[in-house]
């Protein structure tokens, strides 16, 4: 929605609140659902009405606890049946620097004594999170607090350890420390926002003084907007490639009409410049993981050539695919997401003409167009919109763009093959499948919680759920890792099962679309089978739940010699007798740790 | 700005906050006229006022306001050039 994307109209959305939540619930669109617990050491109403517009956006359905009002200690140490009993599936805790109990200022103070206050101060938080996590093991998002809006030492006020500014500082490196050390654990920067957004308009003493308000009213969408994109990285609603217009997008000019050496980039004028900038920014998210890609109208080998510009940042080598042609963006779009198998919905595409981005919006469902205004502008409203707000990092991350670009390169391949099979031995694959390890799970839950088309269940699970699992020996699961030729394609294909005297039940079985048709699914259910030997099971049970988006795999149990037992639109459920079962992979190599 | 004016936008800025088709407001409405009008909506209120009239309350003024004629009366000092 666009009155919800940012550069938003704060006002607006605090205004018009309420028709903008019916319309949201209106749409049609299928959402999931979350409990969410707000744990405030001031007033939380407002923020969690908007807090809710901007999930309802994201497709994630909301039902909130809020504490009494400054409770949220009371409440994490001494429990509250009514937060037992609501068993949140996430806790953010609001505080801010209004809540900061040991900070006193004494010009007599030593620096151990202030050392001493700055621990005390900690230590009542960390016991909290640790209290919470022990009792709900769920994600938990806390807030770092932002500066104090007076300073009593003037400019001394940050360097000085008496200050109030130093101690928050210190205070919040201590909660950084904390985050990296839990994983489970994510600060919502309103150190960043409040800044961004202008310390004295987010200072509304008014509003904390009659209200109990710790920000500005009219803050409270930014504040909200940044939680939002949180729980929604955390759910796995990130997007994943950033679909690129060329002329006056990532130059200024035409290059059609100008040539290479007409475009501007580089450093020679201010514009050059900010384009520069704003290549720079984009070719950084190649290491987080996002995808690139060109959307242009020009001739093909004018676009290579502007990308080919000595100054250029951006090279043609750093896009997964490059559409240059005269065919309707919205049509481009469709093609690249089929090429590479991601919905579009995950893309997000930037152009600066507001007609294209206009019938790409109209076209393409859910796909985010970024109302970018201004050369100088582009990288602010990319970043504010957090479309890549990262709560996980792994170091298939980071091999995103050369996994996918090696899938290009056995597309082409694929095609001097007289038939598929051998086309697929000569890929040389080797899959390594076994149970869940613990320097794999992250990925494990990253793949989880975002695999929507090659999925039967299209259940979630947090890393502590994970955890969990991992732990209990009634489960079964099995995650396979696929190699070739071209490449490490990273980990692909995650089972989970739990046993039931001799029968195991598969509450999941996914694999990520960029290995479909390699047979790879064969190879996971041949060890799957055969772990159940090992273990006594003499009987496997699969369940498929439809969901708008997993109608590929509609028929995979039957595909895969199980037998029908119930169907229905919207189910079914299979069970195959694991000694009637023969091996079905015969392309792969598959090694394992060896032991069961 | 006229009292009238100020009334017809104030009825526009009721009618987003309150979600309503239409409202009849006068110089003598108060909290209790309006359903939704409760303690916490008041903020809302008073943020979408003062953002639609470009001017800031008093935190006073604020909270001693009996009713819309008290705030008709303070726009209009407020607004005046």
């Amino acid at each position: 929605m666009k009155i919800l994307s940012y550069p938003f109209d704060n006002a607006q959305i605090l205004k018009r609140k309420r028709s903008i939540k019916k319309q949201l619930i209106s749409d049609g669109s299928s959402r999931i659902k979350k409990k969410i617990a707000v744990l405030g050491g001031s007033t939380t109403n407002e923020i969690v009405n908007i807090l809710e517009l901007f999930l309802l956006n994201y497709g994630i359905e909301p039902e909130f606890y809020q504490s009494e009002y400054n409770a949220f200690w009371q409440d994490a140490m001494f429990g509250n049946e009514k937060l037992d009993n609501f068993d949140p599936d996430i806790i953010y805790i609001h505080t801010t620097n209004r809540n900061i109990r040991e900070y006193k200022l004494s010009m007599t103070a030593t620096q151990s004594e202030t050392d001493e206050m700055i621990s005390n101060e900690y230590l009542h938080f960390e016991e909290m999170w640790k209290k919470l996590s022990e009792k709900f093991s769920c994600p938990i998002i806390q807030n770092n607090f932002e500066m104090p809006f007076y300073r009593l030492l003037g400019n001394r006020d940050a360097s000085d350890y008496r200050g109030k500014i130093n101690f928050i500082n210190r205070l919040n490196d201590k909660f950084y420390q904390y985050s990296q050390n839990n994983e489970n654990f994510y600060i919502n920067d309103i150190n960043y926002i409040s800044a961004s957004y202008g310390l004295q308009k987010w200072t509304d003493t008014a509003a904390w003084y009659m209200y109990k308000y710790a920000l500005a009213t009219e803050a409270i969408p930014e504040l909200s907007f940044n939680i939002a994109n949180i729980i929604k990285s955390i759910y796995g609603k990130n997007k994943k490639m950033l679909v690129l217009d060329l002329d006056n997008t990532l130059w200024g000019g035409v290059v059609g009409d100008s040539g290479q050496q007409g475009i501007e980039i580089g450093k020679e004028t201010g514009v050059a410049e900010a384009y520069t900038e704003f290549q720079q920014y984009i070719k950084q998210h190649k290491q987080l993981g996002v995808l690139l890609s060109v959307n242009s109208k020009n001739d093909y080998e004018n676009a290579i050539d502007g990308l080919n510009h000595p100054d250029s940042i951006l090279t043609p080598d750093d896009f997964i695919t490059i559409k240059a042609n005269w065919n309707n963006k919205d049509m481009n779009i469709e093609e690249i997401a089929d090429e590479i198998s991601i919905l579009p919905d995950s893309f997000v595409f930037v152009d600066d003409n507001p007609a294209e981005r206009e019938i790409v919006h109209s076209q393409i469902k859910g796909i985010a167009v970024p109302e970018i205004e201004n050369v100088e502008t582009y990288i602010r409203t990319l970043d504010r919109n957090g479309y890549f707000e990262l709560t996980t990092y792994t170091t298939d991350d980071i091999k995103r763009n050369d996994m996918y670009q090696a899938n290009m390169q056995r597309v082409r391949s694929q095609k001097a093959f007289a038939n598929y099979d051998e086309y697929l031995n000569s890929l040389e694959m080797t899959a390594f499948i076994d149970k869940f390890d613990d320097v794999s799970l992250n990925r494990i839950v990253q793949l989880t919680n975002k695999s929507n088309q090659f999925n039967v269940t299209t259940r979630r699970y947090t890393a502590a759920q994970m955890d969990e699992v991992v732990k209990n020996p009634d489960y079964i699961t099995l995650y396979g890792r696929l190699n070739d030729k071209f490449g490490d394609n990273g980990i692909v294909s995650v089972v989970i099962g739990h046993k039931d005297g001799k029968d195991l039940h598969l509450d999941l079985w996914l694999m990520s679309c960029r290995v479909l048709k390699r047979n790879m699914e064969y190879a996971m259910l041949d060890k799957l089978v055969l772990r159940c030997r090992e273990n006594g099971i003499e009987n496997i049970y699969g369940y498929y739940y439809k969901t708008a988006k997993n109608s590929m795999v509609k028929d995979l149990f039957t595909d895969f010699g199980f037998e029908t037992i119930n169907k229905t639109d919207d189910s079914a459920s299979y069970i195959l007798k694991t000694a009637d079962h023969e091996n079905k992979n015969n392309v792969i190599k598959v090694f394992d740790n060896g032991g069961n | 700005m006229e009292k009238t004016a100020i009334m017809a936008k104030l009825t526009d800025v009721f009618k987003d906050v309150f979600d309503l088709d239409d409202v009849v407001l006068t110089y003598d409405t108060t909290a209790d006229d309006i359903e939704d009008w409760d303690s916490l909506e008041h903020i809302n209120l008073i943020s979408a006022v003062e953002s639609t009239f470009k001017m800031k309350f008093k935190m006073k003024e604020v909270s001693t306001m009996k009713n819309l004629g008290e705030m008709v009366s303070i726009i209009e000092e407020r607004t005046k050039l």
